[in-house]
């Protein structure tokens, strides 16, 4: 549970003792909040200590009556905004004139309380401002958060994209420097090794791209009758020419149209990703089954492989943004980590589901469920 | 005799390329692209020094591994080889005392590092 502090600053002893009676034991929950809310009420009867209790205390919210014996309420309130407290301040006051109410709203009051208040009058009072002060700070510890992703997505972005440079560079300075002599053999080598870097870099860029795409949001998604059954057949097209070279078949399992409103640029792009991935990961001869089933409120999109499989433990962290599996089997597959981080970004967007079935050394099943638009 | 390097990255060039800067220095070189795969080699062969990279199976591989080796082996130097403090400005410091405590390598050195330093620092280790 958590606290929340309650300063009131009043010279009347009765209405410090009657607000400490209403917020005793006074609680405050909000639907999505996890935990309810109560209060510790500390008092001062003259500004002067309320000054020193606010710096010392820092409370969340203040009750402050604008007439005390030694300054204005108003000169309170000039000082918690001087000092930039994050404090929610509440005026009781029984003089409440136009002027004074609009000179205290403009220096930060939140809201003001009649004098003589009832204990409803307070509790409300109380309770609004608790929930707007927790909204806050969830939505500012999101942002931090957000920021935190955002940071930690650049970093290893940058060490992505430098690793290759630097692979190259290295290459290109043995190379340079003649450090294996006239042994031709090696440099050849080297140079494959350079050129493969440098594939991977693009590839890298090109997911970046689709990345990009994804989060500049839902603006660019252009919504259409689409035959997913289409998009599927060029995803395996295209990677039809790798799929020979690693002697792995791939079939689609319909024979006609599938039709679904969607963006088609984006259906593409979780197919190609979940394509090349079932026959990367796969063995040599194995196969790629993709099935497309429409049902009047879901669209299913199943690709199994008879490939490497994995972990229990790695089925979770696999849909993360630069995750890749890293064990002897797939030390001589490249990717940029991106793939089906970028594919459960859509699968979020049309608000659908993903999930992953894997056995080790039998292969893995990816199935992709998308809610239909209704009309 | 020549001392023995065991170097561990799982990125196959910068391996390759280490292998050839240390072994222009004169030193006999073992490799493993993998934490794991140097978790076997260690158990055979107690190599003079190691160059270990940072972040390979898991973000931390690197540590894990610099302990395991200062467990079995508690006289051989460890360099932790890593790229993340010019990638990425984040810094460790092993001179922090509660870093020393588990990481317990012996030096942590940039990626980017020139051969004559990375030469002189393993002298400096070797005690050569």
């Amino acid at each position: 549970m958590a606290t929340y502090k309650i300063l009131i600053i009043d010279d009347e002893q009765g209405i410090r003792d009657g607000t400490r009676r209403i917020l005793q034991n006074f609680r405050v929950d909000y639907p999505f909040m996890d935990e309810q809310i109560d209060f510790q009420v500390l008092e001062a009867g003259t500004g002067a200590e309320g000054i020193e209790l606010i710096d010392k205390e820092q409370p969340e919210i203040l009750l402050l009556d604008n007439k005390l014996p030694d300054i204005q309420g108003v000169e309170v309130l000039e000082y918690v905004k001087s000092k930039q407290y994050d404090i929610v301040v509440v005026m009781i006051t029984s003089y409440a004139s136009l002027e004074l109410a609009v000179k205290a709203t403009r220096d930060g009051a939140f809201d003001f309380i009649p004098k003589p208040f009832t204990p409803q009058e307070i509790r409300a009072s109380v309770e609004n401002i608790t929930k707007q002060i927790f909204l806050k700070r969830m939505t500012q510890t999101l942002n931090s958060t957000g920021k935190q992703i955002r940071f930690q997505f650049l970093s290893v972005l940058s060490h992505e994209l430098k690793a290759p440079l630097n692979a190259v560079d290295g290459y290109l300075k043995m190379m340079k420097e003649r450090q294996f002599g006239n042994n031709l053999e090696a440099y050849e080598q080297m140079i494959d090794r350079s050129m493969e870097r440098i594939k991977g870099m693009r590839n890298l860029i090109l997911d970046l791209l689709d990345l990009t795409k994804i989060e500049s949001g839902k603006p660019t998604q252009k919504l259409q009758e689409v035959d997913v059954r289409k998009i599927v057949q060029l995803a395996i097209d295209t990677i039809r020419p790798y799929a020979i070279q690693k002697d792995v078949d791939i079939y689609l399992n319909n024979r006609e149209a599938v039709i679904m409103n969607a963006d088609p640029g984006e259906i593409e792009i979780i197919m190609n990703n979940l394509i090349s991935n079932a026959v990367k990961y796969n063995k040599t001869g194995g196969r790629v089954d993709v099935f497309l089933q429409r049902l009047p409120e879901t669209l299913t999109i199943t690709v199994s492989d008879t490939g490497i499989g994995m972990s229990e433990e790695d089925k979770n962290r696999i849909f993360e943004d630069f995750v890749r599996i890293k064990n002897q089997q797939t030390r001589n597959i490249t990717g940029s980590g991106l793939g089906l981080a970028i594919v459960r970004k859509i699968v979020d967007m049309y608000h659908g589901s993903i999930e992953v079935n894997s056995v080790p050394e039998q292969g893995s099943s990816f199935i992709i469920s998308l809610p239909v638009p209704g009309k | 005799m020549k001392k023995r390097i065991l170097i561990v990255d799982d990125d196959m060039d910068y391996l390759f390329q280490m292998r050839v800067k240390v072994e222009q220095m004169g030193f006999e070189t073992i490799t493993a692209e993998s934490q794991a795969e140097a978790e076997k080699i260690i158990l055979e062969i107690k190599p003079d020094l190691c160059i270990l990279d940072l972040m390979m199976e898991s973000d931390d591989s690197g540590f894990v591994l610099s302990y395991k080796i200062k467990k079995r082996y508690p006289d051989v130097p460890i360099i932790i080889a890593t790229a993340v403090t010019a990638e990425t400005g984040m810094t460790f410091d092993i001179r922090a005392e509660e870093s020393k405590r588990w990481i317990n390598a012996d030096l942590f050195l940039d990626k980017g590092i020139r051969n004559d330093q990375l030469h002189r620092e393993i002298k400096k280790l070797l005690k050569l």
